[in-house]
């Protein structure tokens, strides 16, 4: 109960920002974004299975959406955030048939191999894809409104927000669920979870999709938001970082991913400033050190300065409630 | 497509595939030892590349003999191989050993963006070139075609005697058998009194050695840009993964077949040609989930 409240206070808080700091604004909303395709690394990670190719289902969200607008001059938000569900969904159950049925580095790997096919084909088929400088992406309209540049960043803000608070409940739901809860049993011992009658495969594959909807729709919701699709989206360093975010955060939590992303986004944009094209080595420093000293990531080192919560009760917020 | 276009291709791929392997053998090593699939693999292809390139530069530029250039590829590499390879297991790798292999992934995945940035601090982002091997050496012809011999000789060379040296060190010599051992049962071969912390520390070394010669060997033929560490390890990857993680030898029979597919595409079918590699890997674990030559693993209950 507690644990809503401040949820909710947050999202308050969140809400009022664009009044608070107007500048801000963009910035929020891609962390927000961004955040979003975290969360969907976190599914996985439940299951201890990282993908070191997600970015596919990233670049495949944003492609979907200039793709859409390029045909449709008027095409409403909502329906392209449908259309990527429904593209990124079916991606992520053809390539997860296959890929579900590695673990491990190979699991990784494999999901690699799949976002460089698909970078590459991005970058390749000029006519098409527009090659390497990548696709335009119109503004859509929301409801039959149109808006202007600002009025739209603004519109943008209070959309990613709505969705990442909306898949933030969802997949706190998902996880507490029994097909949630299966994740970590894949996680501890896959063997047992096939004695006890579940199929490891299948509740491998339905977080695979899942994970790979979220991905596009964060995607969608940045390519939307930069007004541009590009082959790098799905490059394999992206995917990296996606899952460099999940661990900074702090594996199996929500807050965790959102809370990555910012540092991760606030880090890149304060280094450049602070030495030339450095943000590479000051994060790769970053993710050591909290590696090797903070395991748990920022919501650990959270919880370890806010002075509260010992072992006894990790299990607790282990199992991720949904804030 | 003539029998010219073929034999073209087929020396072409031969080329390439000498320089996969040796990236590929070098990650397949330190990954059948030590457990770790070493992303940084890629940028010490990258900075051996790029420190045999000045240093090449830096010896035609005083005057010495071109000849030279050919050990001075080697020092580079075992130079960058050691320094770096050295350092990177000292400091970091030693510390994570028991912990997650994703941890393990990601820490070699920062490393792989240290180095890639520092890459770019130190040589900048203008393409570099460094051709001397491939001048001096000249041109020969074989199955009616003018190539380097550079290319066609020299590299297969290479390779052979790396594969040939790393069979012999692995079977045949004191050190080899106990990196064996400790592949097989790292505890037992401690209770042996084996150092499996120095066979850890010599193995990525080694691995790291040869991950930068194929970039120094890479020098005379390809201009250096930033991003080719990236590539790399992608493509060593599939090499390695084709053939079944920890395989030597199936190593090299992978990369030829995908060094060999990849030239062919890139004259029949120049679109496909930078998804060939992974188009192999895909069919391949289709069809057995360990690689070419793994083994399956024993599941534990």
């Amino acid at each position: 109960m507690k644990k809503g409240l401040v949820a909710f206070a947050l999202l308050l808080a969140l809400a009022l920002l664009p009044f608070a700091a107007s500048n801000m604004v963009v910035f929020a909303t891609m962390v927000m974004a961004k955040g979003l395709a975290v969360l969907g690394i976190l599914v996985l990670l439940r299951a201890d299975q990282v993908s070191f190719g997600h970015a596919m289902f990233f670049a495949a969200g944003a492609y979907t959406a200039a793709f859409l607008t390029a045909a449709w001059r008027d095409i409403d938000l909502i329906l392209l955030l449908v259309a990527t569900l429904a593209v990124t969904g079916i991606a992520g159950l053809l390539i997860g048939v296959f890929v579900t049925r590695y673990r491990g580095i190979f699991f990784g790997m494999i999901n690699l191999a799949f976002s460089m096919v698909l970078y590459s084909i991005l970058e390749k088929a000029f006519h098409i894809t527009g090659g390497s400088d990548g696709l335009r992406i119109r503004r859509p309209t929301l409801l039959g409104f149109e808006f202007s540049r600002s009025e739209f960043d603004l519109v943008m803000f209070y959309v990613v927000l709505a969705v990442a608070a909306a898949c933030c409940v969802l997949v706190g739901r998902y996880l507490l669920s029994p097909l949630g809860q299966a994740l970590r049993a894949v996680k501890t011992n896959e063997t047992r979870v096939e004695y006890l009658g579940l199929s490891a495969k299948s509740v491998l594959l339905t977080g695979y999709v899942i994970s790979a909807m979220l991905c596009g729709l964060g995607g969608v919701l940045m390519g939307l938001v930069q007004g541009l699709a590009s082959p790098e989206h799905a490059f394999w360093s992206r995917s990296a970082e996606l899952v460099f975010i999940a661990v900074l955060g702090g594996q199996g939590h929500i807050a965790g991913a959102f809370a990555g992303t910012l540092v991760f986004e606030w880090v890149r944009t304060s280094a450049a400033a602070l030495l030339d094209d450095s943000w590479q080595l000051i994060l790769g420093v970053t993710l050591i050190a909290i590696i090797l000293w903070a395991p748990g990531g920022l919501i650990q080192l959270w919880h370890r300065l806010a002075g509260r919560r010992t072992s006894s009760d990790r299990t607790g917020s282990e199992s991720g409630v949904a804030e | 497509m003539t029998m010219n276009i073929a034999a073209l291709a087929l020396l072409d791929g031969l080329a390439y595939a000498s320089l996969l392997f040796l990236v590929a053998v070098g990650l397949t090593l330190i990954f059948g030892v030590l457990g770790i699939l070493n992303v940084a693999h890629g940028s010490l292809y990258a900075i051996g590349a790029y420190a045999t390139a000045t240093l090449g530069q830096w010896l035609v530029a005083q005057g010495f003999n071109p000849w030279l250039t050919f050990p001075g590829m080697i020092v580079a590499a075992v130079a960058v191989g050691v320094l770096l390879g050295g350092l990177i297991e000292r400091l970091l790798l030693q510390r994570i050993y028991s912990k997650d292999p994703v941890l393990q992934l990601l820490v070699t995945f920062a490393v792989f963006m240290i180095l890639e940035n520092l890459q770019r601090m130190i040589w900048g982002v203008q393409p570099y070139f460094m051709s001397t091997p491939l001048t001096v050496l000249g041109n020969v012809r074989l199955l009616g075609i003018n190539y380097t011999a550079y290319q066609v000789l020299f590299l297969p060379a290479a390779a052979l005697v790396v594969l040939f040296t790393l069979r012999y060190f692995l079977r045949h010599t004191n050190m080899g058998a106990q990196i064996l051992a400790v592949t097989e049962d790292r505890e037992a071969a401690t209770a042996i009194g084996i150092n499996a912390s120095r066979v850890y520390f010599m193995t990525f070394v080694i691995g790291a050695c040869f991950a930068a010669l194929g970039g120094a060997l890479a020098t005379p033929t390809t201009s250096l840009v930033t991003g080719m560490g990236a590539n790399m390890i992608v493509l060593s990857f599939a090499v390695a993964a084709t053939a079944g993680l920890g395989q030597i030898e199936g190593a090299a029979i992978s990369a030829l077949i995908i060094g060999i597919a990849r030239s062919f595409a890139v004259y029949l079918s120049p679109e496909i040609e930078v998804i060939m590699p992974y188009l192999i890997m895909v069919l391949v674990l289709l069809v057995r989930p360990n690689g070419l030559f793994g083994k399956e693993t024993v599941r534990k209950i």
